[in-house]
């Protein structure tokens, strides 16, 4: 078959990851050879962002995450509506689809995650969707004017975004979760009850512990039946359980797989050459140690650019990386970051210490490790200068000294012991004193 | 590139680095007319961080690798490469506040009216640095770096 050309980079994928390593190597290899293989037909746009479209808050032109010239300016070439098959690593190819062939210097996997979807019958009629993908949008959008009554099952993040632009669209929406508490994974269960509260108060019907027994209807969901026999009319049905990592083309190779690929600081995967990131890799998590499946944002595209940073030959380490997330549902703003520890599954070694406001609906919890490090934190109603906190735990600072301090509203670098302060300042803050 | 040195040392405290950042970002430019009759009430882009008797104004650093760009999901930040600011845009921005969760110095404000983030833009487009210009004690300096 043809054999496309040889690229110094080559990069699967078109994401956050990608464009991080695509900046993070321009920065540093202005003229190496770079090429994308995209599996969808469409500019690179945020994924983030679409319930932000499907809520009516942005056009369909600010789904673009970097402008319309970037893979031009950044001298990419893109490889769009192909999918990237088989990887030969003894004579550095990439097969596509088609039959064709692309050589590599150095290979970025950035493939992502695809929308988990639970085995029941009757998922695949024409009005379900996952929230995941531009053909998502386009079709949930067609399906919108007429929808009434819609489903979403599952109530992790995904769910209750989803949730919430349904309803603001004026649709009656009833969410389903297995698990006895909404966004149990992420946050803790005071949180989680904060989040329903806001919920049911904007009129969403919660099922807790329930999903689908039973998918009525021919080529279209009419109605669901739950487990608990309860029957739920609806027009749309919405599948946001979660993603896996896409995994497919590391099977079979020398490629670690442990949930994501495996891959090291540098985000180099066992196979030399090769490097993964983003929602199908397995990264390192600065506040546990391991090797784990980030699926956020700002990992995904760090991720890329460190690996680009190594893939054009600057030594870099993704050491920045774990749980974090920015969320609001309805009025409810919620920050959380690093390991999530809900009231007896507290590990022994670790303090937790919190405070809930009823009045105000604010609440703060810090984990705290035997040493004073923060190793998890949740805000929920006061988000401001929330970075202060990641930046603490990312300088494993001992806070001990000043944990009550981290309650206070206007809580900042002024709280800090002097000699912390201006060390913590000194590096990146040029500050007349130090 | 420079940044805004703070002088912790000769710092009063008297919040006047706040009160002219927001008149640099309001629409009339005046001090009076900008907290008086404008709709959108101006807010500042830095904060006086105070444990009396020590007080600093600390804004935006425009980082070298800055994590709040790393985290933006919609592509509203970016570092510009010619003049090494981090810039706004926030046409583009759906306040989504993953920057506040990833700014190392708190530096990135949420206006509390509306589902949007501001920042310190080194007053783009003006002739000064309000922050700077109208500090008393000369508490904060522009460097060049």
């Amino acid at each position: 078959m043809s054999n496309m050309g040889d690229y110094d980079y080559l990069i699967i994928g078109n994401s956050a990851g990608a464009v991080g390593c695509i900046e993070g190597l321009r920065s540093v290899d202005k003229n190496g050879t770079v090429a994308l293989v995209a599996e969808e037909d469409y500019h690179v746009y945020s994924r983030a962002l679409i319930p932000y479209y499907l809520g009516g808050q942005i056009t369909r032109d600010k789904l673009y995450y970097r402008s319309l010239d970037f893979y031009d300016r950044a001298r990419v070439s893109v490889i769009n509506g192909h999918r990237a098959v088989k990887i030969d690593s003894t004579v550095r190819v990439v097969e596509l689809d088609n039959g064709s062939r692309l050589g590599y210097g150095k290979l970025l996997l950035a493939t992502g995650g695809k929308p988990i979807y639970p085995p029941i019958p009757g998922l695949d009629k024409q009005n379900v969707f996952s929230f995941h993908s531009m053909s998502d949008v386009l079709g949930i959008e067609k399906e919108l004017a007429a929808v009434q009554s819609a489903v979403v099952l599952g109530g992790g993040v995904i769910g209750l975004m989803a949730a919430e632009v349904l309803h603001k669209r004026g649709i009656n929406v009833h969410v389903l979760e297995l698990a006895e508490r909404l966004l149990a994974p992420v946050v803790d269960a005071t949180t989680s009850h904060l989040v329903e509260g806001a919920l049911q108060k904007a009129g969403v019907t919660l099922y807790l512990k329930n999903t689908i027994d039973q998918v009525h209807g021919t080529e279209r969901v009419e109605s669901v039946t739950l487990k608990d026999g309860r029957n739920i009319p609806c027009d749309l049905l919405i599948v946001g359980v979660g993603v896996a990592p896409r995994v497919e083309l590391a099977q079979g190779t020398d490629m670690e797989v442990n949930r994501g690929i495996v891959v090291d600081k540098r985000m180099q995967t066992a196979v030399p050459g090769i490097f993964a990131c983003g929602d199908c890799a397995s990264t390192y998590n600065f506040v546990t140690g391991a090797g784990q499946n980030l699926p956020l944002w700002p990992n995904a595209y760090l991720g890329g650019r460190i690996a680009g940073f190594n893939m054009a030959g600057m030594e870099r380490a993704f050491v920045q990386g774990t749980a974090m997330n920015a969320m609001h549902f309805f009025d409810v703003n919620i920050i959380n970051a690093g390991i999530n520890v809900t009231g007896a599954n507290s590990r022994d070694a670790l303090g937790v210490i919190q405070e809930y406001e009823k009045d105000t609906q604010t609440y703060r919890k810090f984990i705290l490790s035997e040493e004073g490090h923060i190793k998890g934190f949740i805000l929920v109603g006061q988000i401001a200068r929330a970075g202060i906190f990641l930046n603490l735990m990312r300088r494993k600072i001992d806070v001990r000294a000043f944990q009550q301090d981290l309650f206070k509203k206007d809580f900042g670098y002024a709280d800090l012991p002097e000699a912390l302060r201006w060390k913590l300042l000194q590096d990146d803050v040029i500050l007349g004193v130090v | 590139m420079g940044r805004i040195k703070a002088k912790p040392e000769v710092c009063m405290g008297c919040h006047l680095c706040e009160v002219w950042c927001a008149v640099a970002h309001s629409k009339s430019k005046h001090i009076i007319k900008a907290f008086l009759y404008e709709e959108d009430k101006p807010l500042p882009r830095l904060v006086v961080e105070e444990k009396l008797p020590l007080t600093f104004a600390l804004q935006c650093r425009h980082c070298a690798e800055p994590d709040c760009v790393t985290a933006c999901i919609s592509g509203a930040l970016s570092k510009d490469p010619e003049t090494g600011r981090v810039v706004h845009d926030p046409n583009q921005c759906v306040g989504c506040y993953s920057c506040v969760l990833t700014c190392p110095y708190g530096s990135i404000f949420i206006n509390p009216r509306k589902r949007e983030i501001i920042k310190c833009d080194l007053c783009a487009g003006l002739d000064t640095f309000y922050c700077v210009s109208h500090c008393p004690n000369e508490a904060l300096v522009y460097e060049d770096c």
